[in-house]
């Protein structure tokens, strides 16, 4: 489990992250959702003690991270961009990083394997193409079989099969009961693969909430309505309890009632239709509305 | 999972909760970190040149220095001649050989922070004093073998060259051990200094200015001194002070020289400035 308590993270004048709460529960997909610049990848760095934050707290299972004496057993992280130097092999890397921690040889050919990596094992870093530097970054936050994971934009540079291969990955690592926390600056990535879901923008936390309590929201829906007599048309809808407004190109926005209760309604009055289409918000749709005033101003957070 | 990215479709063989055995409770951390630094400098390759450069500095730069010095020996007068150091002669390829050694120590840390693998190092050791102490001793400890190994084969090349004079020493002179071994400790303590200056800047080229800053520039910015002080600060400077340990090499300052094991004693106090200040800051800063 990942608690944050009003983590907050300033460089300068720029605020990166601004008083963040939230508990990254284990046994399930927690994704990390935010436009870019969003605070997400210092939010990381926070979590896994490499930033120091300027007002707040967090901790992995109860305890900050810089008390941890082996933390690769107990969290796993995998940041943004290659943490590798590119002379090295993936064997080489893999192996400084475990035994930092105690952890044999052993381990680091079965994390290798894991990822897929096991040809190229012995190739320099440098040589990686971007997937192939991803599955090396997963493979160390394998390493110490950790009971938490946090991957910063794991499925970046993948192609479809190295994607699938994460979501499956992340899925199978949940239902082990472990903490899994994924950032992401897509909806549709995270729709696929978590279950639950923090929101970010600016900095702040703008949603806490259960994928299946987005889709509700999201797919209440709305009915677009186009008539040559709009006005009349809004005005009974009106009386009836839903809201109608005109879009531009004149066609109606109506919240509020089923399609069905929008045709019924003109035939009674005999007003014309040359349109009744439902509309559902797909997920991107709400996140987009969700984040909408987030993405106006991107805090400047080149890392020193 | 043979194979890799064509059987990715299919569960992951995720790894059985109790499968990983933890090390010992007590077993000391900083053995870990220590094998893990060994590992790092093992694996990529600018290790190995810069320790072949600096072995070859010291021995062939060495021996290209002497053999000049026989060539000339005619001309020398007698005080020359009295106040020649022939131990101390043959081993000044260190003057190569720091420079070589002093990049090794740099990059042993700013590589960490130019390719990023110090975010990696961090998080799998957020004991970061802890860290830096591991990789001075693992790299001390090479670049102390590395140099002294390269210094005896520096001293016995240079005094075979010096025979042809008769001028040469032997290593059961008087001081000459001290010269031989104290210009590998020179070479290990500069590296020191070098990774304490890297782990401070944190930039490659900026590291490497100012390892070059202080040991060549700054002896001679004193030259600008007034001739009085000059001799008084300059024994002082991390250069000559660690410099005095070897004896006296073609690059000796003129004027006294602090005692070879107090002057060595300052500069192990310089480095082991450099090192705490490192210590403390990388406590202070974000990675």
């Amino acid at each position: 489990m990942i608690e944050a308590r009003g983590l907050t993270k300033r460089y300068g004048p720029a605020v990166a992250v601004d008083g963040l709460t939230f508990d990254v529960m284990p046994g399930r997909v927690t994704g990390f959702l935010g436009p870019n610049g969003a605070g997400k990848s210092t939010t990381m760095r926070l979590i896994i003690g490499l930033d120091a934050p300027t007002a707040g707290t967090v901790t992995v299972g109860g305890r900050p991270y810089a008390a941890l004496r082996r933390p690769l057993f107990e969290v796993g992280a995998m940041l943004e961009s290659a943490a590798v130097h590119p002379g090295r092999s993936a064997r080489g890397h893999l192996l400084a990083l475990a035994q930092a921690n105690g952890i044999g040889r052993r381990r680091v050919d079965e994390v290798l394997g894991l990822a897929g990596l096991d040809a190229v094992a012995r190739r320099r870093a440098g040589t990686f193409s971007l997937g192939m530097t991803q599955r090396l970054g997963i493979a160390a936050a394998l390493l110490g079989d950790p009971g938490m994971l946090l991957l910063d934009e794991p499925v970046n540079g993948l192609d479809p099969e190295g994607v699938a291969w994460i979501r499956t990955l992340l899925r199978s690592l949940a239902s082990e009961g472990r903490t899994v926390f994924v950032s992401s600056h897509l909806m549709t990535e995270m729709a696929q693969t978590a279950d639950h879901l923090v929101i970010i923008g600016r900095g702040r936390l703008i949603a806490d909430t259960s994928m299946e309590a987005l889709v509700r929201t999201s797919s209440a829906g709305w009915v677009q309505v186009r008539s040559p007599s709009t006005g009349r048309l809004a005005e009974l809808l009106r009386e009836h309890g839903a809201t109608a407004e005109t879009r531009t190109g004149g066609a109606l926005a109506v919240h509020g009632v089923g399609v069905a209760d929008v045709g019924e309604l003109a035939a009674r009055h005999g007003i014309a239709l040359h349109e009744l289409v439902a509309r559902q918000a797909s997920l991107e749709e709400a996140f987009m509305e969700l984040t909408r005033d987030a993405v106006d101003y991107q805090p400047h957070m080149t890392s020193p | 999972m043979k194979g890799g990215p064509s059987v990715a479709t299919t569960t992951p063989p995720a790894p059985a909760r109790p499968a990983l055995a933890r090390p010992e409770r007590f077993r000391p951390l900083g053995l870990d970190l220590a094998h893990s630094e060994w590992t790092k400098l093992r694996t990529v390759r600018s290790t190995y040149w810069t320790l072949l450069v600096t072995a070859a500095g010291m021995v062939a730069f060495g021996a290209l220095l002497t053999a000049a010095y026989v060539r000339h020996y005619g001309s020398a007068g007698p005080a020359a001649r009295a106040a020649f150091d022939p131990a101390g002669y043959s081993l000044s390829g260190f003057f190569l050989a720091q420079l070589a050694v002093g990049v090794l120590g740099v990059v042993a840390m700013t590589s960490e922070y130019q390719t990023g693998s110090i975010r990696a190092t961090f998080a799998a050791a957020p004991q970061r004093p802890m860290v830096l102490a591991a990789k001075a001793a693992v790299f001390g400890v090479v670049a102390a073998v590395t140099g002294i190994l390269s210094s005896a084969a520096a001293f016995f090349t240079g005094q075979a060259i010096l025979s042809a004079k008769g001028i040469q020493a032997h290593i059961g002179d008087p001081g000459v051990l001290r010269s031989v071994i104290g210009a590998g400790l020179y070479l290990a303590v500069l590296g020191l200094l070098a990774l304490g200056l890297g782990t401070l800047i944190r930039r490659t080229a900026g590291a490497i200015a100012a390892v070059v800053g202080v040991i060549l520039i700054l002896p001679v910015l004193m030259q600008g001194l007034p001739s009085s002080w000059q001799n008084a600060v300059t024994r002082y400077l991390p250069s000559a002070a660690g410099q005095a340990i070897i004896g006296r090499t073609k690059f000796a300052p003129p004027g006294h020289l602090l005692a070879p094991w107090a002057g060595f004693a300052v500069f192990c106090g310089y480095a082991a400035a450099a090192l705490t200040a490192a210590a403390v800051m990388l406590g202070r800063r974000d990675a």
